[in-house]
């Protein structure tokens, strides 16, 4: 699971071109919307794009991403249990 | 100011290839949404297209025997915009003086990959052209690239163009295709409906994408008998979010407000609203609140989007005609798709076919990057 | 009603230089547009980490107007913007994501970046601008209608100033010009003074 964390914290910075935030900057269970990182709307459709790309998953309703993108904690415990890649 | 005139229009759309079958179309509620299997996208999707063999076969009959130009290959959006053109263009001489405004968001994106070098086919300024050379427009052509906005931006435009005596009129043609390039982007916005759109309904999916053409003369030159005008207009941006609308609807009441201004009207001279009603969650709530911050909670308001889809560059442009046809028959269009309240603030969606006097009607669109625009169009009778 | 307006600050962006009311500022452009980019935003001192996500086009506007605006206490400022290749260069990209069938993933942070008036949306949102603005494509650049239309916009009263100019990007090619128009400044705002502006 903590190389899985950390996986998914150097692909989120790529993907969401963080460029001024470091991987140890990124802590698991640290909210990724609001505060945090600033990601917005476009970037949750962007990590929906990750997760079907990267691991097979495939999330269309709204309501389910708002939970599983809470943290990278609640990002990688659903991507351990559901990915087909 | 000097006052400026809207003269002849006409469209080509997924309900009609003119503006007469399309009004047919429209009393009888038809609405050009399909599923449809479209190459290249991985599932079905429902979407209104304009049928490809029925354009060619309206397209060459339009050329009829003037056809000099058989050898002169024609995209199918180039066939659009000039079959839509053409009834505007025998209303009117061009000369010098004429100004031709070409509004589009992807042009001739469709075909891209299919020229060798340069990239021909992603050329505006090319499409623009070939369209001015073919009617023989003296100026090269303005091309309005504004997002879903440009068609209607384009009206207000030719209007300013001819109060600033930068030309004594315009000759405006709108366009867009539903292609895969913009179908695979809005699908990964998760904004497409799956079945017709339903705009300001409370199960609206999100919306359908269409394709059309439309085309319209604006002129400073006074008509006779029935005679539509432009009475205010301006194009606000949000400034908020460069895909999501403004949460408080900022940039169209403001666009709303300052079109009032110009008109030196207040909320209630409007009869009622053609909105832009894309039956995505966001933009129809944005609307909503816009509205009531207008003070135009209880106008009648639809969206044509149900009939025809989304048409972005073209929208603005097509749904503004629709609306001078709504005036002209004194005749309110119902919202296609509209069941139930499905914004937090009610609006008073038209949801029957009416005749009633109508006199002045506000025209909205909005789009990518917080743009906004408000047109209001006034009958004057003669 | 009509009066003569002025030019109070523009500047020119391209491989050759960045120029700030005709004088050179050092700034390395002689790398990939990309590095040229991130240090030209590093020196200007932004803070404003939403640039990273942008794409050519809107960093190349967003620079210029950031070198334009930084002083500017007005919000009262439309926007006018044309170019010759529309957001092709983001349009490429977004065709090369759907060019496999095997691998289609369409990205939607690049596909918003596929209509080219959001350089102007990322303008607006960053110096506050709830004003007018528009998009024109062009073969170059139409000083004419520029003039003309940022004079309306005055002359109306719909703005207290225009931000207008010329932003082109394709694939390392480059061309900003940006000026901005009011009641006072440094030149006088007239279709030759633009013209070789914007040369």
């Amino acid at each position: 699971m903590e190389e899985l964390k950390a996986e998914l914290k150097a692909k989120i910075i790529e993907a969401l071109n963080l460029e001024e935030v470091t991987v140890d900057e990124i802590e698991d269970q640290a909210p990724l919307f609001g505060d945090g990182l600033g990601l917005d709307s476009i970037d949750a459709l962007e990590l929906t794009v990750l997760l079907d790309k990267d691991y097979g998953i495939k999330v269309t309703d709204p309501k389910i991403g708002k939970t599983i993108f809470q943290s990278i904690e609640t990002l990688a415990a659903y991507i351990s249990e559901n990915r087909t890649k | 100011m000097k006052k400026v005139y809207l003269g002849a229009y006409n469209c080509v759309s997924p309900i009609g290839n003119n503006l007469m079958e399309t009004w047919n179309a429209l009393i009888k509620g038809k609405s050009g949404a399909k599923q449809e299997s479209i190459t290249g996208m991985p599932a079905d999707i429902c979407a209104a297209l304009v049928g490809e063999d029925e354009l060619n076969g309206y397209f060459n009959k339009l050329l009829g025997e003037e056809n000099l130009y058989t050898s002169i290959g024609f995209t199918k959006l180039e066939k659009l915009m000039i079959a839509a053109l053409i009834p505007v263009i025998k209303t009117i001489a061009i000369t010098k003086e004429t100004e031709f405004i070409v509004s589009t968001t992807k042009g001739n994106i469709a075909h891209f990959g299919n020229e060798e070098k340069g990239y021909p086919a992603a050329s505006l300024p090319a499409l623009a052209q070939k369209i001015a050379d073919f009617f023989g427009f003296k100026r090269p052509p303005i091309i309005i690239s504004n997002a879903c906005v440009s068609g209607l931006q384009a009206i207000s435009t030719a209007k300013r163009l001819i109060q600033m005596n930068y030309c004594t009129d315009a000759v405006i043609v709108a366009g867009d295709l539903v292609s895969e390039f913009v179908l695979s982007g809005f699908k990964s916005f998760q904004a497409l409906s799956g079945t017709a759109c339903t705009p300001y309904d409370e199960a609206r999916q999100g919306l359908n994408l269409g394709e059309a053409a439309a085309a319209i003369h604006v002129t400073g030159q006074q008509l006779t008998d029935h005679a539509f005008f432009i009475a205010g207009e301006a194009s606000i941006n949000d400034a908020n979010h460069i895909s999501g609308p403004s949460r408080t609807g900022e940039g169209l009441k403001r666009s709303i407000a300052a079109a009032l201004a110009e008109a030196k009207l207040g909320p209630n001279s409007i009869d009622f609203i053609c909105a832009h009603g894309t039956a995505t969650i966001y933009n129809d709530e944005m609307e909503a609140i816009a509205i009531h911050r207008s003070g135009l909670a209880d106008k009648p308001i639809h969206s044509l989007k149900g009939y025809f889809g989304h048409t972005l560059g073209a929208a603005g442009l097509l749904e503004s005609i629709i609306s001078l046809e709504c005036l002209r028959h004194n005749m309110l269009l119902p919202s296609l798709g509209y069941q139930k309240q499905g914004t937090s603030l009610p609006l008073a969606v038209i949801t029957t076919l009416s005749e009633q006097p109508l006199k002045r009607c506000l025209k909205t669109a909005s789009g990518f990057a917080g743009t906004n625009t408000a047109v209001l169009f006034e009958k004057e009778l003669h | 009603m009509e009066q003569d307006y002025q030019i109070s600050r523009h500047c020119r962006m391209d491989t050759q230089g960045v120029y700030l009311n005709g004088e050179q500022i050092s700034v390395e452009t002689s790398t990939d547009f990309s590095s040229f980019s991130k240090a030209f935003y590093y020196a200007l001192e932004a803070a404003y980490p939403k640039f990273f996500k942008m794409d050519n086009l809107s960093k190349l506007a967003w620079l210029g107007a950031e070198l334009l605006l930084k002083e500017e206490q007005t919000t009262n400022i439309a926007i006018v913007l044309s170019n010759r290749h529309s957001s092709l260069d983001t349009d490429l990209k977004h065709l090369a994501t759907i060019s496999d069938s095997e691998q289609y993933y369409p990205s939607p942070a690049i596909f918003v970046y596929t209509l080219p008036n959001v350089c102007i949306g990322e303008i607006a949102i960053r110096h506050n601008l709830q004003t007018e603005n528009i998009f024109f494509v062009s073969e170059q650049f139409d000083s004419q209608l520029a003039v003309n239309y940022s004079n309306y916009l005055l002359n109306t009263k719909r703005a207290d100033k225009v931000l207008c100019g010329w932003v082109d990007y394709l694939q390392e090619n480059y061309k900003l010009v940006l000026y901005l128009v009011e009641k006072t400044g440094i030149l006088a705002h007239n279709l030759d003074v633009v013209r070789q502006l914007t040369r």
